[in-house]
């Protein structure tokens, strides 16, 4: 077998430099990295790290689309750097860091603010009838499991919180796509009895209802986990319970 | 420099790291606990598990069997006690994460669901769809919010322990978004740094599997147990080395020649099954040495397919159908087209066999101890030892959770009795690995790349020590190595920025690379005998009158690490013939 | 030196112009504007009936303008995309679980195209 279906070519990239040592203001670096076909772009900055410039810094680890950690905009759109080909790409590559989040160095963004809002939102079983572990686990019947499968996929990578302008235009105050969903992942749990104190985080002004339905999370998540979808239907959850308590007093929990 | 105090200080922050923290949190809710990790926990290499966790459940399961796998799929070099622990508390540990909310896949009527996999003689293996790590990781992290006494430091690199008055009190880190030095004055500290394979040029691993965890304990004086126990998975993406889960062959895929021939079954595991119909712990769910040794001969034999990448074998997917490959190995098909351009539901996929897993690591007992007294270790830095000469696949996920449990608890009994250590001295220890970082800082740009030196070393790996070794190949990567930690003292940086530094990192992390390659190399040069996934040619077989021991390495700052052996325990089985056949079945 | 992260500013009235995924959501908003003038010439045109026969005889005959057909026409047009947009996103918000499987995403968008159209059909029916 040969690479011929994987040639290699000379790759243009433009790359966003800031170290906050020196520079006042981040600024384009231009570099041509010889790169084969079959590469993806961390192959490429891998390669510039290692051939031509020690000094720029990002984030990577797993190389294979699940750490979560070398997201970045490329060509203005989030990506992960594992996942997107260089072979898709023509002309200057313009690679950035994360959008909407404050720049620490290079390609390296600040991410204490998304690390909050997951805490923020309480994403842990808080068992609805807890048990002991000779009592065995507790029951899910596959059905049960397909109801919030999707949301727990979440590799943390940020990149929807890169996509919502929301998330960009409130200064950060909107608890963002992958928090949310993932409150809702452990709502939907057939396991979990968490749901009212999570609703007094998420169903709020800085939760849900921030969130104009853009959409764009679900368009740029590399692991098809639908933010968008979850957000609607916490919206759509919360206006429920909204109705029950002020129209159906009696219905009250 | 800024100090921080904790009861104990947690050294990473995946699978091992995170269930020890959670330990400690639910046991005590006053302690204080620092986790500390150079990357954020959801990053650690935990999740890029695929496959599976190993821990008996179903009915036709006993322990028994659970342990006469482990034992003798790691060819008798367990340590019985510790599989004996191990197998009994793994199945409390997966139904602990259960309640947690660990996405387990379930039968019908709703309890979790097993999978068969690679060396375990019934199905056993826990699995959340193809993620079985990445939900661990989540998982777990996630627990660790709720506990407010689990102080995390991510983005902190470790660099050094400090020991005084014989004991660990702490440790030394670079906060990476500043680039300072800070110190963590402990009682106890637990290391869970994670694996090591990043010192071979071809690899499954992260980025972040650098041995650091190791080298922290190594240099300080303990023992590096049976480094020279390498496990090699048998497929790997030729080009990359990413790993296509051994759940492409426990779902009916097949190894094949480039005549096209299941050629397994000439080594010890056949007869041939049924194309679509694999049978447990034989053929294609042989154990993964077995596997990895079958392929290199056939590549010896030159019945190899050559490819670009170097000679591989065919991974035929193709009778599975579109419908199963997307329902069962969705990933898969995904990184196949990716990174490879090959679907494999339309064309076979050529693998190889790539680095994984260090079956060795810091020597510690049951309860999980080091030799230095408040030093405690756990997950793939570790050896207990469970792994033996070859770990199963499926059994490491669940060794995070025993052993990161174990040393959390032991921590916290170990503490209880510690007076407060001498502030004076841990300060003067801390000043001591900061000037040594400065220098480092400081030096003039010298003649040696981080980048040129960590190809010398992974490239020596690749040579000399790979799936079978010679005196002649281990004597020449000793010597290399030798040289490269010589040179590694010139070694400079370009990048004198002190914000997130990751041309520092690299070079403190190549650091710890050559000293574990080194541990690596001179152990498998001292076993003169052929046992799991280590394979002389010129000591093919096993030798149980010599070598039915552990490897121990100790450091040297100057010198190669001195070998000493200690004896395997054995409670209930006494060494036997590892039989992956399918006949008599 | 130490760490200084760099924020960049969003621009509040141009973001929308970067990408075309922001300018589909801000012609899905915009297309709400004509639907709400619309909705507001109804109520004008309820008033004037209230009023007695000769406002409203007078509120018709503004409606026959070309400037006011126009406007008709492209409401109608907006109202049409508007309506699309957000059935076409429905299932995300209202997802129906079957079993193990999702109803398709066609299905349940589908299941608001049929309503839609047998209401207008209905109401077509009963105004003429
Ligand atoms: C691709 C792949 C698939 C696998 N599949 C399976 C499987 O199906 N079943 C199975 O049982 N096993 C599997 N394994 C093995 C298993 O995943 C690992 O052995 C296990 O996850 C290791 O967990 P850990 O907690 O010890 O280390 P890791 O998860 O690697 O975590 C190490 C932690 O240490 C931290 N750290 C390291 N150095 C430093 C430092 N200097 N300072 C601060 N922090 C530091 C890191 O930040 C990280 O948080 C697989 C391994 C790989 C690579
Ligand atoms: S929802 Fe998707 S895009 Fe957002 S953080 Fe999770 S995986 Fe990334
Ligand atoms: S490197 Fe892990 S997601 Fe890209």
């Amino acid at each position: 077998m040969s690479d011929n279906r994987l040639g290699a070519r000379q790759v243009e990239l433009e790359v966003l430099r800031y170290n906050p040592d020196r520079d006042e203001t981040p600024s384009y670096q231009r570099y041509s990295v010889p790169c084969k076909n079959e590469w993806c772009m961390l192959d490429a900055l891998n390669y510039l790290k290692d051939h031509i410039d020690p000094t720029l810094a990002y984030r990577w680890s797993c190389h294979m689309q699940v750490c979560g950690s070398c997201g970045m905009m490329i060509n203005g759109e989030p990506k992960l750097a594992c996942k997107a080909m260089v072979r898709d790409y023509e002309g200057v590559i313009r690679l950035e860091p994360l959008a909407h989040f404050p720049i620490e160095r290079d390609l390296v963004s600040v991410a204490d603010d998304f690390m909050d809002k997951l805490k923020r939102v309480k994403p842990y079983l808080i068992p609805a009838k807890p048990k002991t572990l000779e009592e065995g686990e507790y029951k899910q019947t596959p059905a049960q499991m397909q109801r919030y499968r999707r949301f727990s996929m979440c590799i943390n990578c940020m990149l929807c919180y890169a996509a919502c302008p929301e998330y960009g235009l409130t200064k950060s105050k909107f608890i963002g796509p992958a928090a949310i969903t993932l409150a809702h992942r452990y709502n939907l749990d057939s396991r979990d009895g968490g749901r009212d104190e999570r609703q007094e985080e998420i169903a709020t002004n800085e939760g849900v209802w921030e969130c104009t339905f853009v959409g764009a999370c679900s368009d740029v998540c590399p692991k098809h986990v639908d933010p968008a979808s979850a957000l609607q239907q916490v919206k759509v959850a919360s206006t429920v319970d909204w109705y029950l308590e002020h129209f159906m007093s009696w219905n009250k929990k | 420099m800024e100090t921080f105090k904790a009861d104990v200080a947690i050294i990473g922050a995946g699978g091992a790291g995170l269930r020890a923290a959670i330990a400690l949190a639910q046991a005590d809710s006053k302690i204080r606990i620092a986790l500390i990790s150079k990357v954020y926990p959801m990053r650690s290499h935990t999740c890029a598990a695929e496959g599976g966790a190993a821990g008996v459940v179903k009915p036709d399961d006993s322990y028994e069997q659970h342990f006469h796998d482990t034992v003798g799929g790691g060819d008798w070099l367990c340590d019985q006690d510790a599989v004996e622990y191990f197998i009994h508390e793994a199945p409390k540990e997966l139904t602990q994460l259960e309640h947690w909310g660990c996405p387990w896949n379930r039968e019908p009527d709703g309890s979790v669901a097993v999978r068969p996999f690679g060396g375990m003689k019934i199905q056993r293996t826990w699995f959340a769809a193809d993620k079985s790590g990445f939900h661990i990781l989540h998982t777990l992290f996630q627990t660790t919010l709720q506990y407010p006494n689990i102080q995390r430091f991510d983005e902190y690199y470790a660099t050094d322990l400090l020991v005084d008055d014989g004991r660990c009190q702490g440790l030394t880190a670079i906060e990476m978004k500043t680039g300072q030095m800070r110190r963590f004055q402990a009682r106890a500290v637990i290391i869970a740094g994670g694996g090591a394979g990043r010192i071979f040029p071809f690899n499954t691993n992260g980025a972040i599997k650098t041995g650091d965890g190791m080298a922290l304990a190594y240099r300080a004086g303990v023992p590096l147990k049976d480094m020279e126990f390498v496990q090699f998975h048998p497929t790997g993406l030729p080009n990359t080395g990413t790993l296509l889960t051994e759940a492409c062959r426990s779902e009916g895929g097949v190894l094949l020649n480039k005549d096209n021939y299941r050629f397994l079954q000439d080594y010890g595991m056949g007869p041939e099954t049924p194309l679509g119909k694999p049978e447990l712990k034989t053929m294609e769910l042989g154990p993964r040495d077995r596997v990895s040794q079958s392929i290199w001969h056939e590549i010896q034999k030159g019945r190899a397919v050559k490819t670009t990448w170097g000679d591989c074998v065919w991974l035929d997917m193709r009778h599975l159908g579109e419908k199963k490959i997307n329902e069962r190995l969705p990933f898969v098909r995904d990184i196949c087209i990716s990174y490879l351009g090959i679907d494999p539901v339309a064309e076979m996929v050529p693998i190889r066999p790539v680095a994984h897993y260090m079956m060795g690591g810091i020597h510690t007992d049951l309860n999980a101890a080091t030799s230095i007294p408040g030093l405690f270790a756990a997950g793939e830095c570790a050896c207990v030892s469970i792994n033996g000469a070859n770990r199963l696949g499926s059994n490491s996920l669940v060794e995070i959770l025993v052993f990161g449990h174990r040393a959390g608890l032991s921590a916290l009994e170990y503490v209880r009795d510690q007076k407060p250590g001498n502030d004076a001295a841990l300060a003067s220890q801390g000043e001591a690995a900061q000037a040594k970082l400065r220098a480092l800082f400081m030096r003039d740009v010298g003649k040696e790349s981080i980048a040129g030196l960590r190809k010398e070393m992974t490239d020596t790996m690749g040579e000399g020590v790979g799936i079978y070794r010679t005196a002649h190949g281990l004597t020449e990567t000793c010597n290399k190595l030798a040289d490269l930690r010589r040179r590694y003292a010139d070694v400079a940086l370009h990048d004198k920025t002190n914000v997130y530094n990751t041309d520092l990192l690299s070079a403190l992390e190549l650091g710890s690379m050559l000293d574990c390659a080194e541990a690596v190399a001179v152990s498998g040069l001292e076993r003169k005998e052929s046992r799991g996934a280590h394979q002389r040619l010129d000591f093919t077989a096993r030798d149980d009158n010599k070598y039915l021991k552990h490897s121990m390495a100790y450091y040297s700052q100057t010198e190669r690490p001195r070998i000493e052996y200690r004896d395997v325990v054995i409670t209930t089985s006494p060494p036997g013939v590892r039989d992956y056949s399918g006949a008599k079945k | 030196m130490s760490r200084r992260p760099y924020v960049h500013e969003i621009s509040r009235t141009a973001w929308f112009f970067k990408r075309p995924r922001y300018m589909r959501y801000m012609a899905r908003e915009v297309t709400c504007i004509f639907i709400g003038i619309y909705t507001i010439i109804l109520l004008v045109g309820l008033a004037r009936l209230s009023e007695g026969q000769a406002q409203y005889e007078g509120f018709l005959a503004a409606l026959r303008q070309p400037l006011s057909i126009m406007f008709h026409v492209l409401a109608l047009a907006f109202s049409l995309y508007n309506s699309f947009t957000w059935f076409n996103v429905a299932p995300k918000a209202l997802p129906i679980q079957v079993g193990e499987q999702f109803m398709p995403d066609s299905v349940v968008s589908g299941a608001h195209y049929v309503v839609w159209i047998l209401l207008s059909i209905f109401i077509l029916y009963w105004a003429i």
